[in-house]
């Protein structure tokens, strides 16, 4: 069983400002159905330009639910430039402190409202160019900088705990690391990170479940071959293959000429098919 | 509070026959059954009849019975013998649901360079016989196929699937932690060489196990030491749990017909309701070929560890293939493998019971757990979106 705070045991039982705000003056959406967390953060802004009002919807674990009921009350009153100086760190310590494994519910929670405040119009466009390293998760290099930096860690472990990177295939360890000493090495300050959205529609998911299921497994089937989904990370289908195509040479033919041209036909013409690296 | 357990699959109650057995073997009969004296020697004729016990459950005889620590030092014993009695065979055959004490033996045995086979499931975690059978080759050290799984319930074909790896000479082992005491076991009338069994599974203490291996089943020992189990388990011998394990095998034995009846309505009775009054709601696994006291459910749009704390408020115990449960960061590997939609996997609980739960208990859930499951979906973005899109996604068309 986790160590909660009984803080946050009271904001996960009694959660605050749960809901969406009609018309709102900024909307987030971060993280994913397929990855186990996700949060829809809206705001609405007085005469004044302050946040008058905050509410959320969560999927996601208790900590994750209580981050974001914090987050709703810690705004209120703010302005944007307020708004933005709250980090995940200044998230975890309003709940009197987060299990370290639980940290990237608090990072989720600061990704959200940096991402609501740009949503503002007339606020500062975003920094362009953020890697992917997590390729799992779709975690880039700018949130990994920023979790690094704010939060003073020091261990691939450490990073997997606030932003997830790394907690699935395992495969960036050494690019995190690299970051890691980086950041150490540099000590100057890193710009602003961008708020990548990483929101996966559920109805795009479901659909390609659903392709997956009644058309392309059943042909691969056939050959003594099978494929899973193992994450959908924006229009990144990522899949595993199993049985004969494991071990077929032409099986990266048949991801690209046969389940790609699928996908697309069927669900998006943009999506990307690629296997679990 | 009262607590309302239905987590057995995690853990039991110590039954308090077995208590009362065991006291006597902490306080007064502290000797070691190796030692020459009579005090000593009394403790050994005890370790003889639990010995015994734990044989008569198994339809298995006494000296195929080895003492050991747990299901998993068990389930390595059993795979590493394998590989090390048979230097030549540097494969090994498992399935994609094994428990961790087999999936991450079997992870590390592959970076050591052993060819890890895991045989799929189908969308009901039905193992895929044929191509377990096709991948049955002659460099094939074991096969360790669970007998149920841990998650779901869901029983696989083991005597089967041990009688074709037989005709082809490949030695076979199953982790049967889950399946002892709940489903009947006759070691005399299968060919399964090796099986890993747990007390505290069933209602002895945790830190005692027992593994099971077929006279004639080459053997390596796991840990090397005293003459202890004819030397095929050195270390002095947990005489306490060891006279507790006999005592719950043979409750187990008495028990079998009220896992498979009582037991069974309850937990049928449970996942009903449960089914019929929450909607978008499903049951993870073959409802026919599964242990009696197993359901795995999942309440779509919402996340497993919400599910457990709100239940916990009301003193309800069971567990979750919530990734956020267990600290790693994707769902249940077993839920996965059956291809459970994500939307479903994240929001699975599973309720395991025992011979201790009452139908007042069960009615207690069922009355508590659906007002929760509302409650966490009012907090989902994803609740109003997924309800409009009308979809009810069922593994067997069970749900309303």
């Amino acid at each position: 069983m986790w160590e909660y705070t009984d803080k946050v045991k009271e904001h996960f039982l009694n959660p605050r400002n749960v809901g969406e705000i009609e018309n709102p003056d900024g909307v987030a959406e971060v993280g994913s159905i397929a990855c186990g967390d996700a949060l829809k953060f809206t705001f609405k802004l007085d005469e004044n330009n302050k946040i008058k009002d905050a509410k959320f919807k969560t999927f996601g674990c208790a900590s994750a639910i209580a981050s974001a009921s914090a987050l709703t009350e810690m705004v209120k009153g703010k302005t944007l430039e307020e708004a933005r100086n709250i980090s995940n760190k200044d998230i975890a310590d309003f709940l009197g402190g987060l299990p370290e494994e639980k940290m990237h519910c608090s990072v989720l929670g600061q990704q959200a409202l940096e991402m609501a405040i740009q949503s503002v119009k007339g606020a500062p466009a975003p920094e362009p160019g953020a890697e992917i390293i997590c390729e799992c998760f779709g975690i880039t290099d700018r949130e990994i900088e920023k979790a690094i930096r704010e939060n003073g860690l020091s261990t691939v472990e450490q990073v997997t705990n606030y932003t997830k990177a790394g907690g699935g295939c395992g495969n960036c360890h050494e690019k995190i690391q690299t970051i890691i000493d980086r950041v150490h090495a540099s000590g100057v300050p890193i710009a602003p990170a961008e708020t990548k959205s990483r929101l996966t529609n559920l109805k795009k998911i479901r659909l390609i479940e659903d392709v997956m299921e009644r058309e392309i497994r059943p042909s691969l089937q056939q050959d003594g071959g099978d494929i899973d989904l193992i994450d959908v990370v924006g229009d990144r289908v990522i899949v595993a293959v199993r049985g004969s195509c494991a071990t077929c040479p032409a099986s990266q033919a048949t991801l690209k000429g046969f389940v790609e041209t699928k996908l697309r036909e069927t669900v998006a013409p943009e999506l990307i098919v690629e296997e679990e690296a | 509070m009262k607590t309302v357990y239905l987590d057995n699959n995690a853990t039991t109650r110590v039954a308090p026959e077995v208590v009362e057995a065991t006291l006597p073997y902490l306080q007064e009969f502290y000797g070691n059954p190796s030692s020459m004296h009579t005090f000593g020697g009394q403790v050994g004729a005890k370790i003889r009849e639990a010995r015994q016990q734990v044989a008569s459950l198994l339809g298995a005889d006494p000296e195929e019975i080895i003492f050991t620590s747990c299901g998993t030092e068990s389930d390595n014993t059993a795979i590493l013998s394998a590989l090390r009695t048979q230097p030549g065979k540097k494969r090994v055959i498992t399935s994609r649901v094994e428990h961790p004490a087999v999936k991450a033996l079997c992870e590390r045995l592959g970076k050591e360079g052993i060819s890890v086979i895991e045989i799929s499931v189908d969308k009901e975690g039905n193992l895929d016989l044929d191509e377990y059978r096709k991948n049955l080759t002659p460099d094939t050290a074991i096969v360790s196929l669970m007998w149920a799984n841990n998650e779901t319930g869901v029983i696989f074909p083991i005597e089967e699937a041990a009688s074709l790896a037989k005709e082809r000479g490949i030695y076979v082992h199953t982790d049967a932690v889950q399946a002892v005491g709940k489903i009947p076991i006759n070691m005399k009338e299968n060919a399964i060489d090796m099986l890993s069994l747990s007390g505290h599974k069933l209602h002895a203490p945790k830190g005692i196990g027992v593994l099971y291996v077929r006279k004639g089943t080459p053997f390596s020992p796991f840990l090397i030491g005293g003459h202890q189990e004819k030397g095929r388990r050195g270390g002095t011998e947990n005489t306490p749990y060891i006279v507790a394990l006999g005592k719950a095998t043979e409750l187990a034995a008495s028990n079998l017909q009220t896992e498979n009846t009582r037991v069974r309505n309850l937990r049928d009775k449970l996942e009903n309701a449960l089914i019929q009054s929450v909607p978008n709601s499903r049951i993870n696994g073959n409802r026919t070929n599964r242990l009696p006291n197993t359901t795995n459910i999942s309440f779509e749009f919402i996340e497993g560890e919400g599910i457990l704390l709100l239940m916990d408020e009301f003193g309800i115990c069971a567990s979750s293939g919530s990734a956020c449960t267990s600290g790693s960061l994707q769902p249940s590997h077993v839920l996965r493998a059956m291809g459970v939609p994500f939307t479903m996997a994240h929001g699975s609980v599973r309720f395991s019971l025992s011979v201790y739960n009452t139908e007042e208990e069960i009615d207690f859930v069922i009355e508590k757990l659906p007002p929760i499951i509302a409650r966490l979906r009012e907090l989902s973005p994803y609740w109003k979106e997924g309800q409009a899109g009308g979809v009810c996604t069922t593994a067997s068309g069970n749900a309303g």
